[in-house]
């Protein structure tokens, strides 16, 4: 049944894990720091900074992760920024998930009751104090569910990085399925792989929620 | 006609404005305007409120009682007139909101505690990142408010962990830490049972008997009448009415009686 495929195939593809692993936490480390930015430009007091940040999570929620990889790696080129593939992959998925995270948490944000900003501004903080000190702390536990969920994305999404030659589980696969032509087998396994990887995280985010939901019946 | 348009001195006398405060006047609002959208919700209130006065406001819902007080903090602005507070100018553009927050102190219906900090860290948290307070004596003056508000023993405990009547005094207790020269309460009783009334309203009366000027929206009126030095009935976004309890007994005008009959 698994014809030429072995167990050094599997071990490569056990291996790419970890680079699939490493592209996950960059993109999410960096759109992390990248969505905060955009969170707090989102809640700005000034207008245009406000507008900046709808332009942007506008435009990049609008762009598939596809084509920024492409504008990264292959535009980018053009003008003499030949970027190794793990970083134009790290630096396309950081400016695509900040636009995301930085709307759920800008969601998570304004959800907090209007009084507990009251209350905090009475007491004399500064607003950058009152998100620091009282919103922030308590928007990050609204925000778990949410933000776990979209990890699961991203680790789904580094796949796509192997269109520009990042060699990461998918392109893993596509390395041994070229040499073995066995598709229906590594492609499974593949998914079996990315399976086991999304999967605790998944019941991690909803266990997560459903506790969230209870705190607050 | 209301009384609100006929000659101040001759509404002073009929007890329908509210006179100069007898002391040294700590709050001054003076013909304050407030509209929200085109809905006129305060129109040409004056009062004061001297130091060490306590003041209750009664009136119905709507008789903009409550936006008085939050525009006395400028968590509204207002649209004309002027407020004073402890010599700081609210109604300036460029009133410096921290030295005025520090000198008032609000407490509301809704406790607004942070839900995530126990009580102690409740209270200490402005002390230390506002008022820069060192831990430890950031420590001692909210174990001293919380004693004052009978609740040391909670002093770990979240507010989640509290009845309403034990949250609403750690709500002021966080307020009073911060030794504000006004305390305004906006109907802090209206959420809890006529048990947890009791206590909260207690712990008010103790700051009145200590000397704290403070200003008070309550529907409770036998407490207005028995604490308050003065009473202001507003009605229609204006100051109906003034006078000491014993107006409670003998409203001047129809509205004050209606509301008076109606109410208890």
């Amino acid at each position: 049944m698994f014809g030429s495929f072995t167990l050094t195939h599997l071990l490569y593809l056990f291996t790419s894990i970890g680079w699939t692993l490493v592209l996950s936490a960059l993109a999410f480390a960096l759109g992390a720091l990248g969505g905060f930015g955009v969170l707090l430009a989102r809640i700005s007091p000034r207008p245009w900074l406000r507008w900046l940040a709808v332009v942007y999570i506008e435009c990049i929620q609008g762009i598939p992760l596809l084509i920024l990889l492409f504008i990264v790696y292959f535009g980018l080129s053009v003008y003499g920024f030949q970027l190794p593939s793990l970083v134009a992959a790290g630096l396309a998925m950081m400016v695509y998930v900040s636009a995301y995270l930085g709307d759920i948490w800008r969601g998570c944000v304004e959800a907090m009751p209007k009084p507990q900003w009251e209350a905090a501004e009475c007491l004399a903080f500064s607003r950058w104090q009152t998100l620091r000190l009282v919103i922030i702390p308590q928007a990050v536990r609204l925000s778990l569910p949410p933000t776990v969920g979209f990890l699961v994305q991203i680790i789904k999404m580094t796949s796509l990085a192997s269109v520009i030659g990042f060699v990461e589980l998918t392109r893993a696969g596509q390395i041994i399925n070229n040499s073995i032509f066995q598709p229906f087998l590594i492609f499974s396994i593949v998914g079996a792989f990315y399976f086991a990887l999304c999967y605790p995280l998944s019941r991690w985010s909803e266990a997560m929620e459903n506790k969230l939901n209870v705190a607050n019946r | 006609m209301s009384p609100i348009d006929s000659p101040v001195a001759e509404r002073v006398r009929a007890g329908e404005v509210a006179p100069p405060a007898a002391g040294e006047a700590i709050v001054r609002l003076h013909d304050v305007y407030k509209s929200f959208g085109s809905n006129p919700v305060l129109k040409g209130v004056s009062f004061e409120v001297a130091k060490g006065e306590m003041i209750a406001i009664i009136g119905a819902s709507g008789s903009g009682k409550s936006t008085a007080l939050r525009c006395i903090d400028r968590l509204e602005s207002i649209d004309r007139g002027t407020i004073e507070v402890a010599g700081i100018r609210v109604d300036s553009p460029s009133v410096d909101l921290k030295r005025l927050r520090l000198e008032v102190g609000i407490v509301f219906q809704s406790y607004n505690l942070f839900p995530h900090l126990t009580v102690e860290e409740n209270i200490m948290l402005a002390l230390r990142h506002v008022k820069k307070l060192p831990r430890s004596q950031a420590h001692e003056v909210s174990l001293r408010v919380l004693d004052q508000v009978g609740l040391k023993q909670k002093a770990d405990a979240y507010p989640e962990q509290l009845s309403g009547g034990q949250q609403q005094r750690v709500a002021i207790a966080r307020s009073l830490a911060m030794s504000p020269k006004v305390m305004l309460f906006d109907e802090v009783t209206s959420a809890l049972d006529p048990q947890l009334t009791g206590e909260v309203l207690r712990v008010m009366e103790d700051l009145a008997a200590g000397g704290m000027t403070m200003l008070l929206v309550t529907h409770e009126m036998a407490f207005a009448k028995r604490v308050a030095d003065r009473i202001i009935y507003m009605h229609q976004g204006k100051v109906w009415e003034t006078g000491s309890g014993d107006m409670l007994d003998a409203p001047r005008t129809p509205e004050l009686k209606a509301f008076l009959d109606n109410g208890l």
